[in-house]
């Protein structure tokens, strides 16, 4: 509304601008019926290819659940490892997966929700955030067993933690990292300028703003990517393999020092000895089965806490 | 307290600020172009328009919100107090305090309508629960919010309908305790009963306030105001008592807008 309108409204007092059509839309009702048609086609073709998806998942799961019949048992959970398949228990292979997880949740939360704050909130928007928002999004794609290479030369080798779980744990945070950097990033940028802008108005500083205002709404988004990518680091079996952590552990871990084997690594290995003895398969079956009702809980509990603190606006 | 607020409080005048000279630029666009004007303690002070002159950036200077986009660059004075207000011993924080803001859309925070009215006077440091809901009932009924609302102060501030929310931003202003209250376009969204509630209740504020309010709506500028300012294309066109504005313009421009014969 400049000087300009005030001659356009002039103009139309005149009706100089009125609107002429030069074409004219005719129902074609043979051409209706075509268009529903295809429309409604359209839900089954889609429909297949979760049919598709799912049907070899029940297959896995299926397949699965039959080896580790028998085997799924009380003394599986709570026994030690052994070489005898009757005898093996893997209480100190779950032990070493929460072991993983204690110190991957805090390593990753706090650094990657720092980071995150960081990139969002004070860091200026220019070339030199860009070129760092790009590469956090492709270390995100790096396959996991550099990031082994990366943990076994840094970690194990330079500060000489050898196959412990605190190696393994800062390897698969570093693995997790940047994936919760970028969620918790797209979690901070959907809170709205204006209640920022209502913060800063009272004369809140920034940091306090971010306290109270930001971050309160921004959590339930941060916790979901976060409890989704450190299920992913539960699950990693690459990166641990290239650590070198050793097939046959007698011991439950106690500290974060001890070696350790943790669930997918025993997989692993009891699959690649399957050949010696065949029994090997039942128990990185009934192993598997363990692992996805550790992976269920937690993307549960995800989801859970997504619905808990959703808030509208 | 800083040395900077203690010249706030103490300073009288009955001018609440005394813009001179001020120049504002987004980048290489200039938004504002050499604005003078003097806004008086106790009374409303509507700015009037058309879209994009730059009546926006101007009240978001007067507590240098604008400072929140990054390429915004500005020259000359605001004397609040008799103090600049972009001079470096002044803190914004203490500066936002003094000046309180309410948005164009409702921006309560997706928290209670206890929590959202005490956030300022909590994060000021006031931790008394008593205290706290004291003010949490002043600041309501200051915005004549509370009898609509004394029943359910722990619901959330989203279920309340527009008008509400908006009452309820100018109670959270208030809870801080402000000397001027900066209201950038508040009835834009809402419905014309709505409307009239805050314009009434502007009225009431002015005792206790001073009110600069951006408005879109030139009725509402003569029907709430003691002095307009026209701004066009970043200019400051005329300055005056709002009745000379609406009914013997000095300028040709002005006579034009408040007229409805363009914008």
């Amino acid at each position: 509304m400049n000087y300009e309108s005030q001659f356009i409204k002039e103009n139309k007092s005149e009706s100089k601008y009125e609107y002429v059509s030069t074409y004219k839309i005719e129902i074609d009702q043979k051409r209706t019926t075509r268009r529903i048609k295809l429309s409604n086609a359209s839900r089954y073709i889609f429909s297949l290819s979760l049919v598709f998806a799912l049907s070899v998942l029940v297959i896995l799961l299926y397949r699965i659940g039959v080896d580790s019949i028998g085997w799924l048992n009380f003394n599986f959970l709570t026994g030690r490892l052994s070489i005898f398949p009757e005898k093996a228990g893997i209480f100190s292979v779950i032990m070493g997966s929460v072991f993983l997880t204690l110190i991957v949740i805090p390593v990753t939360l706090i650094l990657g929700v720092s980071t995150a704050i960081y990139l969002e909130e004070y860091a200026s928007s220019g070339k030199i955030r860009r070129i760092i928002n790009t590469n956090i999004s492709n270390l995100a794609s790096v396959p996991s067993v550099i990031f082994g290479l990366l943990g076994l030369t840094v970690f194990s080798r330079m500060l000489n933690l050898g196959s412990s779980i605190l190696a393994g744990g800062l390897t698969l945070s570093l693995l997790v990292l940047p994936i919760i950097v970028v969620s918790s990033q797209e979690a901070i940028k959907a809170v709205p300028g204006f209640l920022k802008e209502a913060s800063l108005a009272m004369g809140a500083t920034k940091w306090t703003t971010i306290r109270k205002v930001v971050l309160p709404v921004a959590i339930p988004g941060i916790l979901t990517g976060s409890i989704l990518s450190i299920s992913r680091a539960i699950g990693e079996t690459a990166p641990l393999v290239v650590l070198g952590i050793p097939t046959l552990i007698m011991t439950t871990p106690t500290n974060i020092f001890d070696d350790f084997t943790a669930l997918p690594i025993q997989i692993y290995y009891w699959t690649l000895d399957t050949v010696l003895t065949p029994e090997y398969a039942n128990l990185a079956a009934a192993t598997i089965v363990v692992l996805l009702v550790v992976l269920f809980i937690m993307n549960s509990a995800a989801i859970i806490i997504r619905n808990k603190f959703q808030k509208k606006f | 307290m800083s040395e900077s607020v203690r010249d706030f409080n103490e300073y009288k005048s009955n001018l609440a600020y005394d813009v001179k000279n001020l120049n504002l630029w987004y980048g290489k666009d200039q938004a504002l172009k050499d604005i003078s004007l003097q806004i008086e303690k106790n009374q409303v002070t509507a700015i009037i328009g058309p879209s994009g002159c730059g009546k926006s950036t101007f009240i978001k200077t007067l507590n240098r919100m604008i400072e929140n986009i990054p390429i915004v660059k500005t020259q000359g004075e605001i004397l609040y107090n008799n103090k600049d207000i972009f001079d470096k011993s002044i803190k914004v924080e203490e500066l936002r305090t003094k000046v309180g803001m309410v948005f164009q859309k409702p921006n309560p925070f997706p928290k209670s309508i206890y929590e959202n009215v005490v956030y300022g006077p909590k994060i000021h440091g006031i931790k008394d629960k008593s205290m706290l809901m004291e003010i949490a009932e002043t600041s309501l009924k200051g915005a004549a919010l509370w009898e609509e609302v004394k029943d359910r102060l722990n619901d959330n501030a989203y279920g309340l309908s527009g008008g509400q929310q908006q009452r309820l931003c100018i109670a959270r202003a208030m809870a801080v305790q402000p000397e001027i209250i900066l209201m950038d376009e508040p009835t834009s969204a809402l419905d014309p009963i709505a409307t009239y509630k805050i314009e009434e209740l502007i009225d009431q504020l002015k005792k206790n306030y001073t009110i600069v309010i951006v408005t879109h709506s030139m009725q509402q500028a003569a029907r709430i105001s003691d002095k307009t300012a026209f701004l066009l294309m970043g200019e400051l066109i005329e300055f005056d008592k709002t009745e000379k504005i609406f009914s013997n313009p000095r300028d040709k421009r002005t006579e034009d807008y408040v007229t409805g014969r363009f914008g």
